[in-house]
């Protein structure tokens, strides 16, 4: 047994009623098939993924649907073989209820594997890049939520010097048991992951952060890390937002990472678990994030329970597997209810970043209107990012969205303590997204300006010179016929001379 | 009265040199205004405003010659924000905000005159005589340009449809 570790405290945080015994105990079970499958093409943070099929294709079990463009990106295979029968518009998992490109398949009930080049038997064996390739190739994303190409954070070795990876199983949003039961259930297979991830990045320490209210998992996951050193794992109190990157980060390691900073710039990289476990089965077996585990949970949902999904299997299909509504549910919540995000209805289809979806009764919401604020400074004390929310609240409310930079609004992950600890229920996380939103907004708008003014200017000086151009053509033009008529008077003069001599 | 007249001609001298100096230091080279004016518009030179671009027009709002009002590109915000920097009052009734909109090419109706290639004023069109032409999306401005003078009406212009990308959480509203 290794000595546990020595945690520090992070500031603020709140203490939601975790509901997570609705699911804990109920172990991850096989969605069945359904009958269409819509997997979007941007899934990831970063540019969409371009089809590389069409309508009519047959496809078979991991194949490559969609490739990826730009550096940041990541492609979408086939969670299953069958037919196209659609690439275009559908329904996003989105709180917009817009609609993204978006490739439908029709299962044929075979579910036939693709032959691909066979997996290596030692993935230690490969060169650090080789692993970020392949990682990359499967189409591996943040699966946490926040679904950024894992590759593109197994790459960071090359431009800093990294020490520690960090694993995120706190999992403190409430509802939520997914990354629990996979610890518990597969906890060989994520440590594999994990030893995988800590060998591409090349770091020699890693720390598992799991918390308290999940002690299975952490005896699981200490059982399966007992024969490798490196691996620690530690037990994190329940505390919401532990499973914040930095906040993890600050908790296990005692570093605070700068102001609008990266984990890397002080040595330390953070993956989910499973990640670790997506990871696990590309490198091992060569199969593609094609499928992943979904808390199906709330007061609404009759047998909740977690099941392993399809990527593209439309949520309707998932509440009808778990026994339909009790009741009606005041909210659709993809995600834990303190960050997840509102669902446009129950057609779209599950992500790779979509953990959970909750259907919330009345009696779990927080409904009510919203009242004045009586400045009592709750959410000061909430804030785990040492902000002062009503504030930046104020500045945004009077449209100076300056002044909410000026207190700290990059510095905000949006965690929601400040909204779930306000007597008055003022909707202080939504104030913050609608200025951040606004921010990027502006900022693109006067990029396109400066572009456009760039544009303009680029072709007024491309006029310009084909205007110059012409010019010096008509006066080569003039000057050669100038030439060629003095040419030929002098030539006329000569033959006149010549006559006149000659005569 | 000698003190007087000898003290008197130092103050006019000395100052009179203050002020030559001050003058030839601080010496601004045009309308600073026009400039600062210029910055803020779009920069497309549509010429929808009637000037034939966006430094004429901004010499203009910076003279008083033009209202506030002139840009329908910069719509509402931009008459607003030209209102606050000039320190006039404005009515926006009369401004609408133009939707974002950009120019799209129905590829059969194209009979490659390269009219509107030849006037869009942020090269957002490529095409040549005789060939089918295209609209670069990121780069045209919907000023309307190449819509006014195609011969076969092949041009239309297209809503900019928010995405997932650009999309973002409303204001809250609250009561009182």
């Amino acid at each position: 047994m290794k000595p546990l570790r020595k945690l520090f405290k992070i500031r603020g945080g709140v203490h939601p009623d975790d509901h997570k015994g609705r699911t804990a105990q109920s172990s991850i079970e096989d969605m069945p098939m359904p009958a269409l499958l819509h997997i979007p093409l941007q899934q990831h943070i970063g540019s969409p993924a371009s089809p590389m099929v069409k309508r009519g294709d047959r496809v078979l079990k991991g194949q490559l649907l969609a490739h990826s463009q730009g550096m940041i990106s990541a492609p979408v295979h086939a969670p299953t073989s069958g037919r196209i029968v659609g690439v275009g518009n559908y329904p996003a998992h989105h709180p917009s209820g817009l609609s993204v490109h978006t490739i439908t398949l029709q299962p044929d009930g075979a579910d036939r594997w693709i032959e691909g080049e066979a997996p290596p038997t030692d993935p230690f064996a490969l060169e650090p890049e080789e692993i970020a390739t392949r990682v990359a190739a499967a189409g591996i994303v943040g699966m946490g939520g926040a679904t950024f190409p894992s590759a593109v954070k197994l790459n960071l070795r090359s431009r800093y010097c990294l020490e520690t990876l960090v694993i995120n199983g706190a999992e403190c949003e409430p509802y939520l048991t997914c990354d629990d039961r996979l610890m518990r259930e597969e906890s060989a297979a994520v440590i594999d992951g994990i030893r995988i991830m800590a060998y591409a990045l090349g770091v020699k320490r890693v720390i598992i952060g799991i918390e308290n209210n999940k002690p299975e998992a952490q005896a699981a996951m200490q059982a399966a890390a007992e024969a490798f050193p490196e691996i620690e794992i530690a037990r994190l109190p329940a505390r919401y937002p532990m499973g914040s990157e930095k906040h993890l980060v600050q908790t296990v390691t005692g570093v605070e990472t700068p102001a609008r900073g990266l984990t890397a710039d002080i040595g330390v990289v953070v993956h989910n678990v499973a990640t670790a476990y997506a990871v696990h089965d590309a490198l091992r077996f060569g199969r593609p994030l094609i499928s992943r585990v979904v808390t199906i949970s709330g007061g609404a949902i009759r047998l909740p329970k977690n099941l392993r999904v399809l990527i593209g299997t439309p949520i309707e299909e998932l509440i009808t597997h778990c026994g339909g509504y009790s009741e009606t549910p005041e909210r659709l919540i993809s995600g834990g209810p303190m960050m997840g995000q509102p669902l446009p209805g129950t057609r779209v289809p599950i992500i790779k970043g979509s953990n959970g979806v909750l259907a919330l009764t009345v009696r779990e919401t927080k409904a009510e209107e919203a009242m004045p604020c009586i400045r009592c400074a709750s959410c000061v004390k909430a804030c785990p990012c040492g902000l002062v929310p009503l504030e930046m609240a104020n500045y945004i409310r009077s449209g100076d969205l300056e002044g909410a930079v000026a207190y700290g609004l990059m510095d905000c992950i949006s965690c929601g303590s400040c909204a779930f600890v306000c007597p008055s229920n003022i909707r202080l996380v939504q104030f913050f997204n609608y200025a951040k939103g606004e921010l990027t907004a502006r900022q693109r708008a006067e990029h396109t300006q400066n572009e456009t003014r760039r544009l303009a200017e680029a072709r007024t000086i491309r006029l310009e010179r084909q205007k110059q151009a012409k010019r010096e053509a008509m006066a080569r033009r003039k000057q050669a016929q100038e030439a060629a008529k003095q040419a030929k008077q002098a030539a006329e003069a000569r033959a006149q001379q010549a006559a006149r001599t000659g005569s | 009265m000698v003190a007087a007249l000898v003290s008197l001609m130092i103050l006019g001298l000395s100052l009179g040199v203050l002020l030559g100096v001050a003058a030839r230091v601080f010496k601004v080279e045009g309308n600073p205004l026009e400039a600062e004016i210029e910055a803020m518009l779009p920069g497309s030179q549509c010429g929808q405003c009637g000037f034939p671009g966006c430094s004429p027009a901004a010499a203009a709002v910076a003279n008083g010659k033009a209202p506030v009002t002139l840009c329908p590109p910069g719509g509402r915000n931009l008459a607003q924000a030209l209102a606050n920097k000039l320190g006039v009052t404005v009515d926006l009734s009369g401004v609408e905000d133009q939707m974002p909109i950009y120019a799209h090419i129905r590829e059969g109706l194209c009979i490659g005159c390269t009219k509107c290639f030849k006037r869009c004023p942020t090269d957002a069109i490529m095409g040549a005589h005789e060939q089918i032409h295209v609209v670069f999306r990121d780069a045209c401005t919907g000023c309307k340009k190449c819509f006014e003078v195609c011969p076969t009406e092949c041009i239309e212009m297209r809503p900019i449809e928010p995405t997932t990308q650009t999309w973002y959480w409303s204001k809250p509203l609250e009561a009182g």
